[in-house]
């Protein structure tokens, strides 16, 4: 060890220390100025060039003795304070030196005895292995026949079952408790068709198979009984289906079950009707209706009056009460037996093996017909009630009762989608309007002879004030909904306006032309004068659903919208702590898509996407994020090149099409899934560029891009827009960034997962 | 000669804020700053040359910090004011300044105009806009057609009145206004009328249009929910005393009679998206400019609700003898509100357009990714008014 030579170097550093310290506090030696402590001057003894002949003679000259002496003095006392330090100094190395060596002796000592433990340690280990595999070899027999007995009891267990099983289900028969009975019966049934061959247990099989074929028996006079409750009814079909009943023949029964009971119901409405016959006026049309209900094929129509009585002035119950009745016996039960229906035979099926048998279609289709025609009926007589009313004249009541009837029919469409019930609904009240008009042409009847005024009344009176202005109504009404919430809020519930623009489109499609043919047929309208051709309704129709639509997608994207704007308005981007989770904020964003998604996909078709290869989101990902976005990130650091960035995000931008954000949407799922995820990111694109980021700020928006990213790209039609709007918002926050340092792409993918 | 393609200017960096220089009527000269965090600043001073169809640009630093609105003052063309971001130790502080140009910008550089963007001068500052009460300015209003000594600033849910004196280099608060509510309030645009004797201001928070009388510093009227969204932006018709258009984020821009608060008297719905910017020409109140960030531009013609909506009484008879093209467009009925021309030559959103104030038939519109497009009012509609 060089000592010496190491002291004398800290000695001199710890002198130059000392130095800069006194200058520092202003003691300034030998008269020089403290301003320049690093002076060429030869004579400056702290000086690197300090030159000891020169200094000499330099105080020598310019100095009088008693200066000389004083200088000497204190030059001793500086090199005797100086001589203390380096003393202390070297004592303190020395003695650290020795506290060093003792340290390091210690240790050595130290580690020899822990090699010996370690040493015993892994003998002792040694040993324990040993021990433990002999165990093992010795327990090894006893376990092999631990288990060999165990099988051997649970297979007697078994067999035990199987020997009780007819008592049992006989017990279970007695008890009634067919479930119970039923699912014992499944678990064994399938053992004993596989050991069949042997006599002991083709008794038992058989004693079985008698057994469930009298509960077969029980449960299917249940069934056919009919007194039992809907819960019961369903719980039989179940164990029916269970037993291998074919699955046809019970929906045919358990139809035909319920539609006896909603025959009641009808009857029950019809009866009020009875006592009171429509008018003479109205005995044409009556027994039109009547004959064309028996060729539907109910038996109960066939009794329907028509006979002429006198005509009451007023029903016993009037047409709210009567309808009330209607929707809360018959159209309520009529969604229970939808409901059990389709939970027993449908949903069910689909679980179950029976799926593989086209059960759920052949199913379906029974509903369908069944509910076709059971609503047929009602609309028959909820029709001839209307009629009824004709005479009445409150047209308020009449108005308030059909729309209670309108509504209570979604609930059934809601039910069966495919079903032609709420479009029928829907005609009947247009029809019952019409209907009453007639009844007017009918009682006025020396007028009508007139040919003057039959064009005029006909064609100006109803065909274009009523049923043209009615539909004109419709469309102007819900047009409304469009341009008063704008201002004021979004006072309409967005599902509103969705379902005004299904009802417009269907409007479009169908209805207006079917009323619009019944009008010109029941006034025989002739057309003289210039009357509104089905085109212009049609077209209206269609423009009112076409603006509600793009309403919907307007405040849907604007919810959205502003919570991703409060979400970047509020936080303090430069100074957030770095990134760990995706904000919850995009998480909410992410979840009112789907949801929206759900309630637009139960009104409109799916529509047409471009194509895209089956791994999107993997594909994709890699596209966003390495090839495209890091030359970008690239560039935004290296400070020779600003021009870059703006270059390749308009090379970028220049083959990109241009995005029309409040754009018009198709009538399909895809294209208002798109609209509004267009106006939402770019509500996000804006609201960045407005806002200062640091480095933890970027790296939070490149997590939140990359989540939203991987869960969006799925709902548009295009995922490549997603992708370039978010790739510009990372781009303009990249380019708002104090601090531009992008986060590993791995880690990103890490934290969105986990998210 | 004169051509209606529009000229296009390319900014290096992004940029938000442009104006005319006010005080400018003989050259068609635009100002335009830049917005980069990691640059110095500049604003670059565009000359058009209307003759040659060309653009020249002189470059001036602005060193204090990213540029988010800027106005020249309306007497004195070398001054001008800026709302800048300065960011300090990871703090973004938002200022207002008055600033002016060294005098001999545009020494020279006509020979060689490659060394101004070499060796750029830098702005002289005159005196800051802020105190430590009053931060976060959000623009800064001169007085219209004033002196150049008085400018409002509005800064977070403040409105101040200043004073400026010794030649600008000393801004005193002379009043000040405060909006007052739940909720942090902030101001988000605001215009000083020209009408009224200079007398009146009219502010945007969020949704809601306020007015305010200058002498008093108190509210005169209050358009609550004036827009579905934020207002953006607002502008005086500089022909009729108590019109006023705003734009807003929803996409719609409407024109209302302040005096009746109650609905607007015309709503236009032409853009995609935001509207950011809404200028009324400044001598032909019919023409409306509005600038989107659907990276569009569109010139209105909003006829009916002008200063002149049957245009000039001389019109038919001269028209049915000459111009028959013309007459087309040209019915008998008082002409109608449309929609001039939609100009399409950005690509990113355009937050600013401001017409010329030496020739009314010329504007620029201004995009984030630094490209400066001046259009002209196009020829048919401009003999169409003029004549």
């Amino acid at each position: 060890m060089d000592a010496d030579g190491s002291v004398s170097d800290e000695s001199g550093r710890r002198r130059r220390v000392h130095g800069m310290l006194k200058l520092y506090y202003g003691l300034n030696e030998e008269g020089k100025t403290p301003e320049q402590p690093q002076s060429l001057d030869p004579c400056d003894i702290n000086g690197p060039h300090f030159d000891p002949e020169l200094y000499l003679n330099k105080l020598r000259r310019e100095c009088s003795l008693s200066e000389l002496m004083d200088h000497e003095t204190c030059m001793v006392k500086q090199i005797r304070s100086l001589d203390s330090d380096m003393q202390t100094l070297v004592y303190e190395n020395y003695n650290k030196f020795i506290s060093a060596t003792d340290t390091i002796r210690k240790m050595k000592n130290d580690f020899k005895k822990m090699e010996d433990e370690m040493d015993c340690l892994s003998a002792n280990m040694a040993a324990i292995t040993d021990f433990s595999a002999s165990i093992s070899g010795t327990l090894q027999d006893q376990h092999a026949q631990i288990t060999k007995l165990s099988g051997v009891h649970t297979l007697l267990r078994k067999l035990q079952f199987l020997f009780e099983l007819p008592a049992r289900l006989n017990k279970c028969l007695e008890l009634q408790a067919y479930a119970q009975a039923v699912s014992s019966h499944r678990r064994a049934r399938c053992v004993l068709q596989q050991y069949s061959h042997l006599p002991s247990f083709k008794g038992i099989q058989d004693d079985c198979n008698t057994i469930m074929e009298k509960l077969a028996q029980e449960l299917r006079q249940k069934f056919r009984d009919g007194g039992t409750s809907a819960k019961d009814l369903s719980e039989c079909v179940e164990l029916l289906l269970q037993l291998d009943e074919p699955a046809e023949e019970l929906c045919d029964k358990f139809l035909s079950h319920a539609g006896s009971r909603l025959e009641l119901d009808l009857q029950g409405l019809e009866a009020e009707i009875k006592p009171y016959p429509p008018t003479p006026a109205l005995k044409d049309a009556a027994t039109r209706r009547s004959s064309s209900s028996t060729a539907v094929g109910s038996p109960s129509d066939n009794n329907s009056p028509k006979t002429i009585s006198l005509p009451s002035p007023t029903p016993n119950t009037d047409i709210l009460e009567f309808i009330d009745r209607g929707c809360n016996e018959f159209v309520s039960s009529l969604c229970l037996v939808i409901t059990s229906y389709q939970e027993l035979f449908i949903n069910h099926a689909q679980t179950g093996e029976l799926a593989s048998k086209n059960i759920p279609q052949m199913a379906n289709g029974k509903l369908q017909a069944f509910v076709d025609d059971l609503a047929a009926r009602y609309f028959l007589l909820v029709e001839r009630r209307i009629q009824e009313e004709k005479g009445v004249g409150d047209n308020s009541l009449l108005v308030r009762a059909l729309d209670r009837f309108h509504r209570r029919l979604q609930a059934v469409a809601k039910l069966l989608p495919g079903s032609a019930v709420p479009t029928r609904g829907t005609e009947i009240v247009i029809k019952s309007v019409l209907a009453s008009v007639h009844l007017f042409t009918a009682k006025d009847i020396t007028f009508s002879n007139k040919p003057y005024f039959k064009g005029e009344f006909c064609s100006q009176g109803v065909r274009e004030n009523l049923v043209v202005n009615f539909i004109r109504f419709v469309c102007q009404s819900s047009r409304q909904f469009c341009e008063s919430a704008g201002d004021k809020g979004g006072s309409t519930p967005p599902a509103l306006l969705l379902l005004l623009s299904r009802l417009c489109l269907d409007f479009e499609t169908s209805t207006i032309s079917y009323i619009l043919t019944l009008t010109d047929e029941q006034f025989l309208v002739q057309h003289q004068n210039p009357i509104t051709p089905v085109t212009t309704l049609c077209g209206e129709a269609r423009e009112a659903a076409q603006k509600l639509l793009n309403h919907y997608v307007k405040v849907q994207g604007l919810i959205i919208s502003q919570m991703l704007r409060k979400s970047v308005e509020t936080r303090d981007w430069v100074n957030t702590i770095e990134p760990r989770n995706v904000r919850a904020v995009m998480k909410r964003v992410v979840e009112d898509t789907t949801s929206i998604d759900v309630q637009v996909g139960l009104l409109y078709e799916e529509g047409v996407r471009k194509a895209h290869s089956s791994d999107s989101s993997k594909r994709t990902f890699s596209v966003y994020s390495s090839s495209r976005q890091q030359p970008r990130y690239a560039a935004s650091y290296t400070p020779s090149a600003p021009m870059d960035t703006n270059l390749l995000s308009n090379i970028h931008k220049l083959f990109s099409e241009r995005i029309d954000i409040f754009s018009s949407v198709e009538f399909n799922k895809v294209s208002v899934m798109t609209g509004i995820i267009k106006i939402s990111l770019k509500t996000f694109l804006e609201c960045v560029r407005l806002r200062t980021f640091g480095r933890y700020g970027l790296q939070q928006i490149q997590v939140d891009c990359h989540y939203l990213q991987m869960y969006l790209w799925r709902f548009v039609s295009d995922e490549n827009l997603v992708h370039f709007l978010l790739d510009e918002i990372v781009g303009s926050s990249a380019h708002r960034c104090l601090d531009p340092s992008p986060m590993e792409q791995s880690v990103i993918e890490v934290i969105c997962e986990r998210g | 000669m004169e051509d209606d393609a529009p000229v296009i200017y390319g900014l290096e960096f992004q940029a938000r804020a442009l104006t005319a220089q006010t005080a400018e009527t003989d050259a068609i000269r635009f100002l335009v700053g830049t917005q980069s965090l990691k640059f110095d600043n500049q604003i670059h001073i565009i000359d058009f040359d209307d003759e040659n169809n060309i653009i020249n640009k002189n470059v001036l630093l602005h060193q204090a910090g990213e540029i988010w609105h800027i106005a020249a003052s309306p007497a004195d063309k070398a001054v001008l004011s800026t709302c800048y971001n300065k960011t300090s130790d990871s703090r973004v502080v938002s200022c207002a300044a008055v600033w002016r140009m060294p005098s001999d910008w545009d020494s020279g550089n006509h020979e060689s105009p490659d060394d101004s963007a070499h060796n750029p001068q830098t702005l002289e500052l005159l005196c800051h806009l802020d105190d430590s009460a009053h931060r976060n300015a959000a623009c800064v209003l001169w007085e219209p057609m004033g002196d150049g000594k008085r400018v409002i600033s509005l800064a977070d849910n403040h409105a101040l009145l200043w004073d400026l004196q010794e030649s600008s280099t000393q801004a005193t608060v002379s009043s000040t206004a405060t909006l007052e509510g739940k909720g942090q309030l902030k101001f988000t645009s605001g215009k000083w009328s020209p009408h009224h004797n200079c007398s009146q201001l009219a502010t945007a928070n969020d949704t809601t249009i306020r007015g305010w009388d200058l002498r008093t510093m108190s509210q005169i009227y209050c358009i609550e929910n004036a827009h579905g969204q934020l207002v953006r932006d607002l502008d005086f018709n500089p022909n009729r005393q108590y019109y006023l258009a705003s734009c807003g984020d929803d996409c719609k821009v409407k024109f209302w009679d302040v005096r009746n608060v109650q609905e607007p008297v015309k709503t236009l719905e032409e853009h995609s998206h935001w509207v950011w910017s809404v200028r009324y020409n400044h001598s032909h109140d019919q023409l409306v400019l509005t600038a989107s960030s659907d990276s569009r531009l569109i010139l209105s013609n909003m006829v009916s609700i002008s200063s002149e909506p049957f245009g000039h009484l001389v019109d038919d008879e001269e028209l049915s003898e000459g111009e028959d093209n013309h007459q087309e467009d040209k019915s008998k009925e008082p002409l109608k509100d449309s929609v001039v021309s939609t100009y399409e030559e950005h690509e990113d959103s355009v937050y600013a357009a401001e017409w010329s104030s030496a020739d009314p038939w010329l504007f620029a519109s201004l995009s984030y990714d630094g490209r400066l497009v001046i259009n002209r009012v196009p020829r048919a509609l401009k003999y169409r008014i003029l004549l």
